[in-house]
């Protein structure tokens, strides 16, 4: 991976002018802004859109209106299909591989590095956004333009995943806010054990929540590769992660080793568990329950970032969304004017803001979005891609990055090391001869 | 010329013949031809691939998830297809006897059958969750556990689960076709055995199972075929956790072919399935099917 830090972030993309004005505070207007950029349709255009279906009823219902919008000023038709973000992947990849389906496609995390010669050259169309807008935050970059210059999506932002927790149980178990740290962490999960009120994190295999693996490694110093792609999670700092992870399983509730996706929610809401890692979908759902008892819950749902381990830095891991054009696409103007159009600030944040904090924006300038200061519990998911790591993190993200992260490598490793079915080391070295293969030694 | 093809028998015979082999050849022949071929090859989605030999396969031979994944699929095959067989016939048998709302019986028992493997999966989903299961709940208010059963949660509990669910599903196929079969058997047999003061169990041991052995061997191999290629329950319940304990050849496949995107990988592991699924087919028409078994007689 090329190099990934704040210089980078600033001479990539952003104007640094432009990103000082944000750090002063003031709200960030369109009308200050001179930069335009505008494609000009083909004729008779027609767009077909696949895209992720909606985990919060806000997201799909201000996208169709952006869309609809859209078709009112241009005249161009778009259909909107809608697929379990899951199955956008090989939806994705079979229309790459073909050349025959939807013109822009709505995915996650390293598809677009998986058949970059598939996509569309968006270079124009991400500098414009990136000057207008504050600049791409690293990980957006990290995943779009792999080879720090030629830019094969947009990003789209990111479904964080954070910290969710109970904070009368937290309080309860002698905690007034969430720890920021490793250890403190530990002995908060200690805690709300001996009170009853213990937490869960999903260890099946489970694509979205399952990430918190990554961030137990990472904030252990630990990586599954190096830069160079080399792999190197057989460590001692792997091996301090796992024996964190052993700490952390025995304090957590039973049965975390079945979780795939949905059980922290059901869990969480059902009152069983007082902390898990999670979308702000659980929030939203008890919001917007008709169960009185689980409304009830909202007032004291609370979020808060995964705490800092001994690297001293954020290692968050999040699933991250972006938004590829399609090289067979007859329409490539239309299909450019469109992502333009729908990350302009009239229509980005209207989405951000509808979609409740449930996906968090990949230009520095939506930090000024109300959504997240409407309601302080959003706060915390606001910063998810300025702090996030790319799944496949210290490496090129590839078929390597995807194929490890879909057989679950990282998570195996911790749940084997965890509940005790392998030792640490057996974990790391199992987990290290699996990832060999992906990133052929 | 017309003429000649209408009247010629061999002509007509391949011609009524045709549209039955385009459909095998289109759906058939070249998906398998093709997935043999991907398995040879390191084509990863949305790139095609070159051919590397036995590259994937000797990779999978060392992979301990698809050693895991092997062992998996064989217990699971096994221990759920004797059960179904067990289970299958024992109602088949029941619901063979002159029982009041026979009708009824045999309409409700085909309903795990008619119900879409995604939603019994759902369901099944629920009654082993670790936290809200149905079964756990009712042991713990009749005071039998202390703690809810941790059914997906544990590798050996896991398997016996999914087992258990595809038991469920598949018994009503199994008992069904074993009730057509046992209905084409003529009354006149165990007449004639009463008379010869056969006993029930000889009577089931020496007319009902020979001549039940070919539809026997029939349901058993494709029994069997589906068990061994099963994906919908485990992809539901447990996506092949914990550990991966539950995955069985056909979700691992997917998972690294299309999750994982690496085409050929996931095309070996599928075609490392036909030799298993050939060798069932073989021992159902040359083991189950010899015809002096079914005839009463003994193996010479």
């Amino acid at each position: 991976m090329t190099e990934f830090n704040r210089r980078r972030f600033l001479e990539g993309s952003a104007g640094v002018a432009a990103t000082a004005a944000l750090g002063t505070g003031t709200i960030w207007t369109p009308a200050a802004q001179a930069q335009t950029l505008a494609y000009k349709p083909e004729k008779g255009a027609k767009l077909r859109v696949l895209r992720w279906s909606r985990f919060v009823q806000g997201d799909i219902d201000a996208y169709m209106a952006n869309v609809k919008k859209f078709t009112e000023k241009t005249g161009i038709e778009v259909r909107v299909d809608n697929e379990g973000w899951e199955d956008v992947r090989p939806k994705a990849a079979v229309a790459a591989n073909t050349g025959a389906g939807p013109d822009i496609i709505l995915s996650t995390n390293d598809d677009a590095n998986l058949y970059p010669e598939k996509l569309l050259d968006v270079t124009d169309l991400a500098e414009y956004l990136g000057k207008k807008y504050g600049g791409w935050y690293p990980a957006a970059q990290a995943y779009l333009r792999p080879d720090g210059k030629k830019w094969i999506g947009i990003a789209l932002g990111a479904a964080g995943s954070m910290m969710v927790y109970r904070q009368s149980h937290l309080k309860a178990a002698g905690f007034e806010t969430f720890p920021k740290t490793n250890d403190d962490f530990l002995k908060m999960l200690k805690a709300l054990k001996e009170k009853g009120t213990p937490g869960g994190f999903a260890l099946g295999n489970a694509t979205g929540d399952g990430l918190w693996t990554n961030w137990l490694i990472w904030s252990h110093g630990a990586q599954l590769v190096d830069k160079n792609n080399k792999v190197v999670i057989d460590s001692p700092e792997t091996l301090k992660a796992l024996e964190y992870a052993k700490e952390m399983y025995a304090n957590f509730v039973p049965g975390t080793l079945s979780w795939l996706d949905p059980n922290n929610n059901k869990a969480f809401l059902d009152g069983q568990v007082s902390v898990t890692n999670n979308g702000i979908s659980i929030y939203y759902a008890s919001k917007n329950s008709a169960d009185p008892k689980v409304k009830e819950m909202m007032a004291d749902i609370q979020h808060a970032s995964f705490p800092v381990g001994p690297v001293g830095v954020p290692t968050e891991s999040h699933l991250f969304f972006n938004q590829m054009v399609m090289k067979y696409t007859k329409y490539p103007q239309a299909a450019k004017e469109f992502l333009r159009f729908m990350m302009e600030w009239e229509q980005f944040d209207p989405w951000l803001m509808a979609a409740g904090g449930y996906i968090a924006h990949p230009l520095a300038a939506y930090e000024k979005s109300a959504v997240w200061t409407v309601d302080p519990k959003n706060t915390p998911y606001r910063d998810c891609v300025k702090n996030m790591r790319p799944a496949g993190y210290a490496g090129r993200l590839g078929y390597a990055s995807a194929g490890a992260g879909a057989d679950f490598i990282v998570v195996n490793m911790v749940a084997e090391a965890a509940s005790g079915a392998k030792t640490p080391k057996e974990a790391a070295e199992r987990a290290q001869k699996r990832a060999e293969r992906y990133y052929k030694v | 010329m017309l003429e000649k093809l209408q009247n010629n028998r061999n002509a007509l015979g391949l011609l009524f013949m045709l549209p039955a082999a385009v459909l095998l050849l289109l759906f058939l022949t070249y998906p398998l031809g093709l997935g043999t071929w991907l398995g040879f090859t390191d084509a990863k989605i949305g790139r095609s691939g070159e051919w590397i030999g036995l590259e994937n396969y000797a990779f999978l031979w060392g992979d301990s998830v698809t050693r895991l994944a092997l062992f998996n699929t064989l217990f699971y095959t096994v221990i759920a297809s004797v059960l179904k067989l067990f289970l299958g016939l024992w109602l088949a048998l029941l619901l063979n006897r002159n029982l009041r709302l026979k009708s009824f019986f045999r309409a409700v028992i085909l309903l795990p059958y008619i119900v879409p493997t995604a939603l019994s999966a759902i369901a099944f989903w629920w009654i082993f969750d670790a936290q809200f299961s149905v079964i756990s709940w009712a042991l713990m208010k009749l005071g039998l556990i202390d703690k809810y059963i941790d059914f997906l949660g544990d590798p050996w509990n896991a398997r016996f689960s999914v087992i258990f669910a595809n038991v469920w599903r598949g018994v009503p196929f199994v008992a069904i076709t074993l009730l057509a079969g046992l209905q084409t058997i003529s009354p006149s047999y165990y007449e004639a055995s009463a008379i010869d003061g056969a006993t029930p169990w000889q009577q089931f041991r020496h007319v009902t199972l020979p001549l039940l052995t070919p539809i026997i061997a029939v349901v058993m191999t494709f029994s069997v075929l589906f068990t061994f290629t099963d994906f919908q329950l485990i992809y539901v319940i447990t996506r092949g956790g914990p550990l991966n304990a539950t995955h069985l050849m056909a979700t691992l496949s997917f998972q690294r072919a299309i999750s994982g995107g690496a085409l050929g990988e996931g095309a070996a592991i599928s075609i490392a399935m036909v030799p298993f699924l050939l060798s069932a087919i073989l021992f159902s028409y040359f083991g189950l099917q010899r015809r002096a078994w079914q005839q009463g007689g003994s193996d010479k």
